[in-house]
């Protein structure tokens, strides 16, 4: 999968998840938890709804691969297939 | 604490029904015999009469708060802020550690508890799907705590768990606190999300005791020979309660003050009821507000819609109220036009009840047409609403295991 599908993959996600917020304004360099109101409920929602949706598993100690858009696509992209 | 015990009245209320989403809505839906309850797909269960409320979810909370949180902490929200709002308290202006928050629940847990067995079902039994919501949405306390979260309320928010009896006992409760000095405000009520289980339908059909009909409207009919029993409702009604002279302080209208009360235990069965303990708990209350049976205007019924529920009831009722030939008590329910809010049913019962101090009716019941002769009982409303002045309303409210709740309310007087 291209990075620009895993990253709207992502998108979807997260756009679920953080629903008052814009999420088309992130930025794919900042931490996400700097640019939305997420806290670790909602990265739980994250790592669920992945499993969901895409089978991905994201095991606890790779959670801070997750911070930003950025590392997201580049430790989600490989998983993707 | 004071030696003498502290007046409390109702100085604000906010509800949802499934025939109103305010008192004002609600109180012309009864007036009007304006049934709430209609036909819905439950899973599992098909086609069946219950009654929903259409109230805004997010008028209250953000999107994201209501996709974290339950039903019932949405039903909670919406009735707690309206409640505020309608009794003028600004929050910024008062100490948010001295408001308690006291919500009457028949039970909680079960919509998130079969959402989550469902998909677990979907999931090949791999409980690695199971949500890591599932603990703060099930914990018996989530509705009082969502309305904590969201208006920052930081004193006591509980709930109480009396079966069907749950509405009256949230204010009850509410009652004891501000009379204890533990709060100075209380929002308190009952509040249920029963319709988004199976499981509640499945088993009051397993009891025999499920209201059915062509026409949903007609599935429960309380006291009527041909009902045929329980309609599922859900629904809040939250009070603003404050004591006497906290609201003659601030101006407050005052709704009506609550000036008797009990609570006790049938000890006899698990879901039958038992009148002469029903009896008991009603004669305790009318001793507590220092009023005789004929003092009282109006005597809500608990009313259900079961046989058994129905006559017992009747029993206590014509035992305490209709002793006296001329007795001008007035006897009505409400189950009859919204359903069995279970643990909102007491709460949204008075509130339904609540407007007559001011426009002096008693509302009316529903389709009552072939009265079961085991009921009958002098006064009884039927499908027309009376017109009579009214000072004092008496409320029973019920439940499994055997708990009473009677509550009286009267028109506030200085």
């Amino acid at each position: 999968m291209e990075n620009t599908q895993v990253r709207e993959a992502v998108m979807n996600i997260i756009a679920d998840i953080a629903l008052d917020e814009d999420v088309t304004q992130i930025k794919d360099d900042l931490a996400l938890r700097d640019q939305l109101d997420l806290d670790s409920m909602d990265f739980l929602d994250i790592v669920m709804e992945l499993k969901k949706r895409h089978k991905i598993e994201v095991p606890q100690e790779d959670y801070p691969k997750l911070a930003t858009m950025e590392s997201c696509v580049d430790y989600l992209g490989p998983k993707f297939h | 604490m004071p030696s003498q015990l502290s007046r409390i009245v109702i100085t604000g209320v906010g509800l949802t029904a499934p025939n109103g989403n305010n008192l004002s809505e609600f109180r012309q839906a009864l007036l009007q015999n304006k049934s709430g309850i209609k036909h819905k797909d439950i899973r599992h269960m098909g086609k069946v009469a219950a009654g929903f409320c259409n109230f805004d979810e997010t008028k209250h909370q953000s999107r994201k708060a209501r996709r974290r949180g339950t039903r019932v902490g949405a039903t909670s929200i919406y009735c707690a802020n309206e409640s505020l709002l309608d009794s003028n308290i600004e929050l910024s202006m008062v100490d948010k550690s001295k408001i308690g928050i006291y919500l009457g629940i028949t039970e909680h847990g079960n919509v998130e508890t079969e959402n989550e067995v469902h998909l677990l079902y979907q999931n090949d039994l791999n409980t690695s799907f199971w949500s890591h919501h599932h603990n703060p949405r099930t914990v018996s306390n989530n509705p009082a705590g969502e309305v904590s979260l969201n208006l920052k309320i930081t004193g006591p928010a509980y709930t109480i768990g009396a079966a069907c009896a749950a509405g009256n006992m949230g204010l009850i409760h509410a009652c004891q606190m501000l009379r204890l000095h533990e709060v100075d405000i209380a929002l308190a009520g009952g509040v249920s999300e029963s319709t988004e289980t199976f499981g509640i339908f499945a088993a009051f059909g397993a009891q025999g005791a499920l209201g059915e009909h062509s026409n949903p409207e007609l599935a429960t009919r309380p006291l009527d020979i041909d009902r045929s029993g329980i309609v599922v409702s859900e629904g809040g009604a939250i009070f603003t309660l404050e004591r006497l002279e906290d609201a003659l302080k601030r101006n407050a209208k005052i709704y009506g003050e609550i000036i008797g009360y009990h609570v006790n235990s049938d000890a006899s069965d698990f879901v039958l009821p038992n009148s002469e303990r029903q009896k008991q708990c009603i004669n305790a209350t009318l001793k507590k507000a220092h009023l005789e049976a004929d003092d009282i205007d109006i005597v809500n019924l608990h009313a259900t819609g079961t046989v058994q529920g129905d006559i017992q009831e009747c029993q206590a009722v014509r035992e305490t109220f209709n002793l006296n030939p001329g007795s001008n008590t007035h006897i009505n329910f409400t189950k009859g036009l919204i359903g069995h809010a279970m643990g909102a049913a007491g709460a949204l019962e008075l509130a339904g009840n609540l407007p007559s101090f001011e426009d002096n009716f008693v509302h009316p019941t529903g389709y009552l047409n072939h009265i079961d002769e085991k009921c009958v009982l002098k006064n009884l409303v039927g499908k027309t609403k009376v017109q009579k002045e009214v000072d004092t309303i008496l409320n029973n409210s019920f439940g499994m295991l055997g708990i009473n709740s009677s509550l009286i309310v009267q028109k506030y007087r200085k």
